[in-house]
């Protein structure tokens, strides 16, 4: 590092300049890192899916039910070796703010569905005993402070009335990325409690299947064992169906690339705008170091180092604290985007980024600090 | 030895050849050095004068090799740069040449011992072997004791010393100082033109030194002058080509 001394001499040539183009950097990054943590919480459902699970909901609408006796059914079709049922509950515990979502699972078959959403055995069992028995992800067992054997009450809002819950689970998720914010109690209980109307309903099911390869034809298959009836189903696969239900919200991924874009192009004018002005400054002393015996490749590599170690320093910092944001401050839409994360891989992207626009914005001052003659230049002096 | 006229023997340390160098401006072709002819032995200290425009500068940047020239040759210690690569020129200034500027121009945000030590960054020197070198050459202008001043912290003639520390702490073949005095003080002045003086008595380093300073060129032991890209030598040359 005998070069180290130069570098860092130079760098700090003008220190206010430094801290802002620095700080630059580090908003660009910290927006880029938020960005990516609000693409990788909306597109997380696509993400987390099982490759070989189908969602089967009711061809009208999500929100239209289908009847239990489609399980049995499914079940005949040729590639289906599982069907699990949900619905959706809806409740409301203690506010309205405490958003967070519940499900009447299929007891007999959750965990065969969902292998990477984990159990412990003893407590699994204790709620399967439990009539009023329920499990809850360990982010929002965390969020509430709830331990098992807590009481918890939930106010019904389309189902009148509040329940109360017997907690004896609590889940994790195989993978990080897997959501640990579902609330899931026994359809039995459910069924023992919904007016008339809603019982035998189930809210979609899901088929897990033998192949992947074979989702097209099973979802077919199945879509065609009900159709003509009074419940006629549509079938995808999970990921389509998380794609689909980001879909919903607009074209998120449009709306978080132009921002990012945007950020990342005035970065690059203004980091470029700096190396430009740094390089003119010192044509003199670049120059000299022409004349001393510097190749010009030395110089080159000395404009655009310096542009790169701003870019490193201002990117750390910016994805440094946008970790830290999602770490301590956590998802601000209080439960609707459940994994609100910045993975390694994400850091590890707005790193090359980050060198990326510091490599782009260097380049043009660095090439001509290469080129330059020295008789040219101490001519201009 | 210092000779013009292109009859020197062959072993002078610079020997230059039937040297041109024209510019093209707009339409016209300025020729700034005509056939110019020139030996220099080792140890010698020259002084170029002239009036301004006469090529003087544009001289030194060909025997620098900052500048490539249209015709002739220049040929430094068996070296004949002329027709050397850029990359190669570079190589062979870092070991052959050190410059001295009127301007000084040192690195403002590098101390009087790191602007020294530039030069020694291109070599195989470990820390320490820097470290020595540097502090001999500071020790030689006088500034031994202002390493680790910053160039604004030291005078116009300190800067030009710790210029000339830099131009020799390589051990260059020889050292071409483009108006050394030109931006000091009489008192400043004749300090770096002793220390000029006594590099090339007591070390006889080569030096080659253009100047419009009639008392600068008088410490030299030859004065050539150059007049519409012309070499003359002595004082009644110039006085009878101007």
């Amino acid at each position: 590092m005998k070069y180290g001394g130069l570098i860092l001499a130079n760098l700090f040539r003008k220190k206010m300049r430094l801290a802002l183009t620095i700080g630059s950097f580090a908003v660009a990054l910290f927006l880029f890192g938020l960005l990516a943590v609000v693409r990788g919480a909306f597109n997380q459902g696509e993400e987390i899916a099982g490759a070989n699970r189908l969602v089967v909901a009711n061809r009208a609408s999500l929100i239209q039910p289908l009847p239990l006796s489609y399980a049995d059914r499914m079940l005949r079709i040729p590639g289906v070796k599982l069907v699990a049922h949900d619905n959706w509950f809806g409740g409301i515990y203690q506010d309205e703010r405490n958003f967070f979502g519940q499900f009447v699972i299929d007891v007999a078959n959750q965990r065969q569905a969902f292998p990477e959403l984990v159990v412990p055995d003893d407590q699994w069992q204790n709620f399967v005993k439990d009539r009023q028995g329920a499990i809850a992800g360990e982010k929002i067992a965390q969020r509430f402070g709830w331990k098992i054997g807590d009481r918890i009450p939930i106010k019904g809002t389309f189902v009148q009335g509040t329940w109360e819950f017997n907690l004896d689970g609590i889940y994790h998720g195989a993978r990080p990325q897997d959501d640990v914010s579902q609330f899931w109690f026994q359809w039995d209980y459910y069924q023992e409690r919904v007016p008339d109307r809603f019982k035998g309903l189930v809210g979609w099911y899901w088929a897990v299947i033998d192949n992947p390869d074979n989702a097209a034809r099973i979802a077919k298959a199945i879509d065609q064992e009900f159709s003509n009836s009074a419940y006629e189903t549509h079938t995808e696969t999970e990921k389509m169906f998380a794609a689909g239900w980001v879909k919903q919200m607009g074209n998120i991924e449009f709306l978080i690339l132009s921002i990012g874009s945007v950020v990342f192009f005035t970065l690059l004018l203004v980091t470029g705008n700096t190396m430009a002005i740094a390089v003119r400054e010192r044509t003199a002393e670049l120059a000299v170091l022409k004349a001393v015996g510097f190749s010009d490749r030395f110089v080159l590599a000395l404009v655009l180092g310096e542009s790169l170690i701003m870019a490193v320093i201002g990117g750390t910092i910016g994805l440094g604290l946008a970790k830290l944001f999602t770490v301590t401050v956590g998802d601000p839409t209080q439960g609707f985007l459940p994994y609100f994360r910045l993975p390694l891989e994400t850091i590890v992207a707005g790193l090359i980024v980050a060198l990326g626009v510091g490599a782009v914005s260097g380049l043009i001052p660095a090439v001509g600090a290469m080129r330059l003659r020295v008789v040219d230049a101490l001519r201009r002096v | 030895m210092v000779r013009v006229d292109g009859r020197g023997d062959g072993k002078s340390l610079i020997q230059i050849r039937g040297l041109d160098k024209t510019y093209q401006r707009g339409g016209e072709v300025i020729h700034v050095l005509q056939g110019l002819n020139l030996d220099v032995d080792q140890g010698e200290f020259v002084a170029f004068m002239g009036p301004s425009g006469s090529g003087k500068t544009t001289l030194l940047n060909l025997l620098g090799g900052l500048d490539v020239p249209s015709h002739g040759s220049i040929t430094v210690a068996g070296d004949e740069i002329t027709h050397m690569s850029r990359g190669r020129l570079t190589e062979w200034r870092a070991r052959h040449v050190g410059f001295i500027f009127q301007m000084y121009n040192l690195i403002p945000v590098l101390t009087a011992f790191q602007n020294v030590e530039l030069p020694l960054l291109l070599t195989n020197l470990s820390k320490s072997e820097r470290r020595q070198h540097v502090e001999a050459a500071l020790s030689i202008v006088g500034l031994a004791d202002r390493t680790n001043h910053y160039p604004r912290q030291l005078s116009g003639g300190q800067e030009q010393r710790v210029a000339i520390a830099r131009a020799i702490v390589a051990d260059p073949t020889f050292l071409l100082c483009d108006e050394p005095t030109g931006d000091l003080d009489r008192k400043s002045a004749d300090e770096i033109l002793g220390i000029l003086t006594q590099l090339s008595k007591d070390q006889a380093k080569t030096i080659l030194m253009v100047t419009h300073d009639p008392l600068a060129a008088e410490r030299a032991q030859a004065v050539l002058h150059l007049n519409k890209g012309v070499l003359v030598e002595g004082v009644a040359a110039m006085a009878g080509g101007a």
